[in-house]
């Protein structure tokens, strides 16, 4: 893989095409025409855990990039089916990578063109701090998975290359045990989160006296754990712990769901919470506390207009 | 006959005012906030909105100025009833203490400060404009009744409710008042922290069915600790909630505890969605969607000591 494009150029997308510049041919799709014009003067510069600038291709046609091998989706999902709707007859060779919050990315994609697909989802973060500079903040990694017309020798070719520009990923046969893991951890924190306004810290493992919200942070767990094992996924990690060790020795975290209502942006209710309670039906689940909490989310963007 | 209003907030300055109109009645009124004491003093209390009254209770911060009273009318917001009759109750040792405060578990505080009390549940609501000066939003029925481990005798109750009646806030004396009671405490449970929750007003909750159907869940759990208890309810919380939410009677009304959220005050969530947890426990009914509202209201409170 010789020529990689990164579509969508936010925190994740910047993260991937900059450091993917190091040992590839990067192309970035962007939305605006002027930050397609500010990466190609000014390079794409990461701080944080790394220290560099690296030179890449830019524009907001796909028409006006070099044809990719690959493909990264890196857009937020609320913004996923309007941007597989542009490389729509574009990058025929290429395959696409998907790596978006929740389930279901792969589906969206799937209407808008015949590419092989890969999945993954990411666990890394940084913080954008203009259009043509990002911080790397947490170095975990991105695992990536095999989804129509793709084998995990694929998903593992596709990670090898993101461990070789400086980040981290692991390849899989089965990309479920993951992705399920990390739905279920999302789904809850981010819920959560978006509805107290708290940031994801110890209070979400708090569990000493009625009421406290890591009880309910674990009977949330409880219910996408139940939906997990009814739909045959086993899960690689479990979320309960997952959620301990993320809020453990004063670590807090803003996610992303709690920004978005913060700023009265649409949120990826849909695709994380919305997704996770649509396959508890589908698997003949009773998830009552999901479904409360994915009502009050949604209703909480409602509150956005008046 | 001599009554102390302990808490003269809105609700507690309905009926000091009212009542101090009674030639046969003397008024102290209890209160912490001193420039509502003095005001009171200088100025009488003054209602307006629903009736235009000036009332001139004795005001007082100072529990030791109170002296002995046939009764207490307890008003304080639901977290203080501890402090208050703490400091108050010498006065109440030949008389009987009403509550007329929200929520469940208020009865049990003021039974282990004083040996004769009286559930009580009130309707009649206001807002403090300034000190001295509440604004009288809407009329109601108040129902009292003895409470059941520690309880005033019913003649005494009837004594209370008789001045109250006549004092202009219609009151009725029952033996059993735990079905208003219940009532009330079920519906704001179920309503008010969704709107705290959301952002939404009561009728735009109301007309969204996904989260209308969360109403009617939380509705249930609370009928079912009431049934659990032998209580029989004066009326359908559901019922009052459709009304609620039609536009000529409350459809764009703010729930109080979205008021206590948006200004960051301690909201009485303990005491709603908590107190039908703690009852239901006692009771072996099964609460779950109430104890996740209580635990994400509690988180709201959390957010902001960050």
């Amino acid at each position: 893989m010789k020529r990689v494009c990164v579509a969508g150029a936010g925190a994740i997308g910047s993260l991937f095409a900059a450091h993917l510049a190091r040992v590839a041919e990067v192309s970035v799709l962007t939305r605006r025409a002027e930050h397609a014009q500010a990466l190609e003067r000014d390079g794409l510069r990461v701080s944080g855990r790394g220290d560099f600038t690296s030179c890449v291709t830019a524009a907001d046609d796909p028409a006006a990039l070099p044809d990719p091998d690959l493909v990264i989706l890196a857009c937020k999902g609320t913004d996923l089916d309007r941007l597989a709707a542009r490389l729509a007859g574009h990058f025929g060779r290429a395959t696409v990578m998907t790596v978006q919050n929740g389930l279901g990315a792969e589906e969206i994609v799937r209407a808008h063109g015949a590419w092989p697909l890969l999945s993954a989802v990411t666990f890394m973060s940084g913080t954008r701090h203009s259009d043509t500079h990002v911080e790397y903040v947490l170095d975990t990694a991105t695992w990536v998975g095999p989804n129509r017309g793709t084998t995990g020798d694929d998903a593992r070719e596709v990670a090898a290359l993101i461990e070789s520009s400086g980040l981290r990923a692991v390849g899989f046969d089965d990309l479920r045990p993951a992705q399920w893991s990390k739905l279920i951890f999302n789904a809850t924190v981010n819920g959560v989160a978006a509805l107290t306004g708290l940031p994801h810290d110890f209070h979400f493992a708090e569990t000493e006296h009625d009421g406290d919200l890591g009880l309910l942070v674990r009977d949330l767990v409880e219910e996408g754990k139940s939906t997990a094992a009814a739909t045959g996924v086993e899960l690689a990690e479990d979320p309960w712990e997952m959620n301990v060790l993320a809020t453990g020795r004063g670590n807090r975290h803003f996610p992303s769901m709690l920004e978005d209502v913060e700023a009265h942006r649409p949120t990826e209710v849909e695709l994380i919470n919305g997704s996770l309670v649509r396959a508890a039906r589908r698997a003949g689940v009773a998830v009552p506390l999901h479904t409360a909490l994915y009502r009050l989310v949604r209703a909480k963007e409602a509150s956005y207009t008046p | 006959m001599r009554i102390c209003v302990v808490g003269c907030g809105a609700v507690g300055s309905l009926f000091a005012a009212n009542l101090s109109l009674l030639d046969d009645v003397e008024v102290i009124a209890y209160d912490l906030f001193l420039a509502h004491v003095e005001a009171i003093n200088a100025h009488g209390l003054r209602l307006s909105g629903a009736g235009e009254v000036v009332g001139h209770p004795h005001a007082t911060a100072d529990a030791s100025e109170i002296g002995p009273c046939d009764f207490g009318i307890v008003a304080t917001k639901a977290m203080h009833t501890e402090a208050a009759i703490a400091a108050t109750a010498g006065s109440f040792a030949q008389g009987s203490v009403a509550t007329v405060q929200n929520g469940l578990g208020n009865e049990e505080v003021l039974a282990g400060h004083v040996g004769r009390v009286i559930r009580g549940t009130t309707f009649p609501a206001g807002k403090l404009l300034e000190p001295g000066h509440v604004q009288w939003d809407v009329k109601g029925d108040t129902t009292l009744g003895p409470f059941e481990p520690s309880p005033a005798p019913l003649d005494a109750v009837e004594r209370l409710a008789d001045a109250c009646t006549r004092a202009g806030l219609p009151t009725s004396a029952v033996a059993d008042a735990r079905g208003p009671q219940w009532r009330k405490v079920i519906f704001n449970a179920a309503t008010n922290p969704i709107g705290a929750l959301t952002g939404l007003t009561h009728g735009r909750v109301c007309e969204r069915p996904d989260l209308r159907t969360l109403v009617s869940g939380l509705v249930d759990e609370g009928k079912a600790v009431a049934a659990a208890q032998g209580i029989e309810l004066d009326s359908d919380p559901e019922a009052l909630i459709d009304h609620a939410a039609k536009p000529e009677v409350a459809y764009d009304h703010k729930a109080s505890m979205l008021q206590d959220i948006e200004a960051r005050r301690t909201t009485e969530i303990d005491f709603l969605n908590g107190g039908i947890v703690r009852f239901g426990r006692e009771h072996g009914v099964p609460t779950p969607l109430n104890e996740a509202i209580w635990a994400l209201v509690k988180g709201v409170e959390q957010s902001w000591q960050q």
